[in-house]
């Protein structure tokens, strides 16, 4: 009788390249809490982080050695099970949506080629956008599980946040699928690689300007970064946690960061397409080589782009963030889906 | 016994026993939260049958939205034990006796329907649960039904604004 009957090849290939992308973006995730440091430090003429080792690259390993060491504290009160449930659903969401990014075309090792794609789903896009549904889980677990009522605020706080600019994110994404006319992740990058054929960005600018705000608030970045507020709303969800649990959350942020300007990078900067180079006439090994190292810079240009956002524009006070949510976006991301239409189909008539 | 089928007995028995869990669950934030698995169970089974945007969107609609709904309400009904009503073991008995048999006629309607009969579901083949072709099923076989409940969703959304703007 055989059990399982598949590819052992593929599953170990798989395997390897599922671990490479988590362990990537935790490692880069690290990275960007050091990097975060340094250009605040830079914006604010100050030194930043220079201690741990050369140029304070330790630091991030301290920050986490610190952590891991501190106190864990979990209120009597408190729902264990969720309490610790919460941190990491929220690490999981963050992580899961790389498994639908075309990282690079495809290398050819030990005469097979293994593409640089997880999993090539063909409804890649309403994938991430499911798995970015599930993050308020996270949030809405751990606040209610802590017992607490400013937690329990802060956590309906974020929650809503979360579902409120998530509809101008989906509205944005639809006019760009309208476009596209494909929801695969990888043959959108394969349509802004083609001769001819601009990004992404060129024919959706402002549905891009509508997902870059969309993907702050997702992030719970600044302006939007209403859980961190300590002194006027008293912390967010996250307020009775502490050690490695509370640096869960705050982690899954970065992570979130990570991915989001990966998606960004993706589906509106052509992914791993490198501008005025045919990759076809190079071996594929070094295009893919080539192709990582572009979208990683997208992806760095991205990050730094949150940063430099983070230290410069105040946080928006509760009822301005819902204005701007309801009031701005959804209609602003409605109209740029009909002018959308309207213009494919006066194309198709032509 | 291959993967599918495999995949296949680990989901029914994982979504069979996050339903038994919804049920028996003491804390209703609990019972949310096993009905999330549920649904992502449900989920993986559309996988298997090769419907890829149905379980996208199902995941979506059901999991991450209407739960999340549940999930608010819940978490702000301050709902403990003192406050739930105590039943009778009588009214559980009887409610347990009434629900058994409508398990039953269920079960019995499943199995002796003409349209089940003799036929055997389409694992990994079969693309009516593909969007392009759920797509074109619904704008052109049955454009009329889906954008009557477009419009019933449409006047459900201004109502709901208009409830809230009253205060």
């Amino acid at each position: 009788m055989i059990v399982l009957a598949f590819d052992f090849a593929l599953f170990l290939e798989k395997l390897i390249l599922i671990a490479v992308v988590i362990f990537g973006s935790l490692g880069v995730a690290l990275y960007t809490t050091f990097a975060e440091r340094k250009v605040a430090a830079i914006l604010q003429d100050r030194r930043g982080p220079n201690r741990a080792g050369p140029f304070g690259l330790l630091q991030p390993f301290a920050d986490g050695l610190k952590l891991v060491f501190k106190e864990e504290i979990i209120p009597n009160t408190s729902n264990k099970t969720l309490f610790i449930m919460g941190p990491g659903l929220a690490m999981t969401a963050a992580l899961m949506t790389s498994a639908v990014l075309p990282w690079g075309n495809k290398v050819e090792l030990f005469d097979r080629t293994i593409a640089l794609q997880i999993a090539d789903v063909n409804i890649g896009m309403l994938y991430v956008f499911a798995v970015v549904s599930m993050g308020v889980y996270g949030i809405m677990i751990g606040g209610w599980a802590s017992n607490n009522k400013f937690s329990l605020m802060a956590a309906l706080r974020g929650a809503s946040q979360a579902i409120s600019y998530e509809l101008a994110m989906g509205l944005s994404l639809i006019a760009l699928v309208m476009v596209t006319g494909s929801l695969s992740l990888k043959t959108i990058v394969e349509q802004q690689m083609l001769p001819g054929h601009l990004w992404n960005i060129a024919y959706q600018p402002l549905g891009f300007l509508l997902f870059l705000v969309c993907a702050f608030a997702e992030c719970n970045r600044t302006p939007f970064d209403l859980p961190e507020a300590e002194n006027e709303l008293n912390f967010g969800y996250h307020q009775e946690y502490s050690s490695m649990k509370l640096g869960f959350y705050l982690f899954a942020e970065y992570v979130n960061m990570f991915i989001s300007s990966a998606i960004m990078a993706t589906i509106y900067f052509g992914g791993y397409d490198i501008p005025f180079l045919d990759e076809s006439k190079i071996s594929p090994n070094i295009a893919a080589i080539l192709g990582i190292g572009a979208l990683m810079t997208k992806i760095i240009i991205f990050i730094f782009v949150f940063m430099w956002v983070r230290w410069t524009i105040p946080r928006f006070r509760y009822d301005q963030l819902m204005n701007l949510g309801w009031k701005k976006m959804v209609p602003l991301a409605l109209a740029n889906m009909l002018l959308t239409g309207a213009i494919i189909l006066w194309l198709q008539g032509k | 016994m291959g993967t599918t089928q495999l995949l296949f007995w680990l989901l029914s028995a994982l979504s069979i026993f996050s339903a038994m869990m919804v049920l028996i669950s003491k804390n209703p934030v609990h019972s949310v939260l096993w009905l999330v698995l549920v649904f992502f169970t449900i989920s993986g089974h559309y996988i298997l049958l090769n419907a890829q945007f149905l379980f996208i969107v199902n995941l979506i609609v059901y999991a991450g939205a209407i739960m999340v709904l549940f999930l608010f309400v819940i978490m702000l009904m301050n709902l403990n034990k003192d406050a739930e009503p105590q039943k009778s073991i009588w009214m559980k008995l009887a409610g347990a006796i009434s629900g058994g048999s409508l398990l039953l006629i269920f079960v019995s309607v499943v199995r002796s329907a003409s349209e089940m009969q003799s036929k055997q579901a389409l694992l990994k083949t079969g693309n009516i649960g593909l969007i392009d072709q759920l797509g074109k099923t619904l704008f052109s076989e049955y454009v009329i039904p889906f954008e009557i409940s477009s419009v019933l969703f449409l006047s459900a959304m201004v109502g709901a604004v208009a409830i809230g703007k009253k205060h």
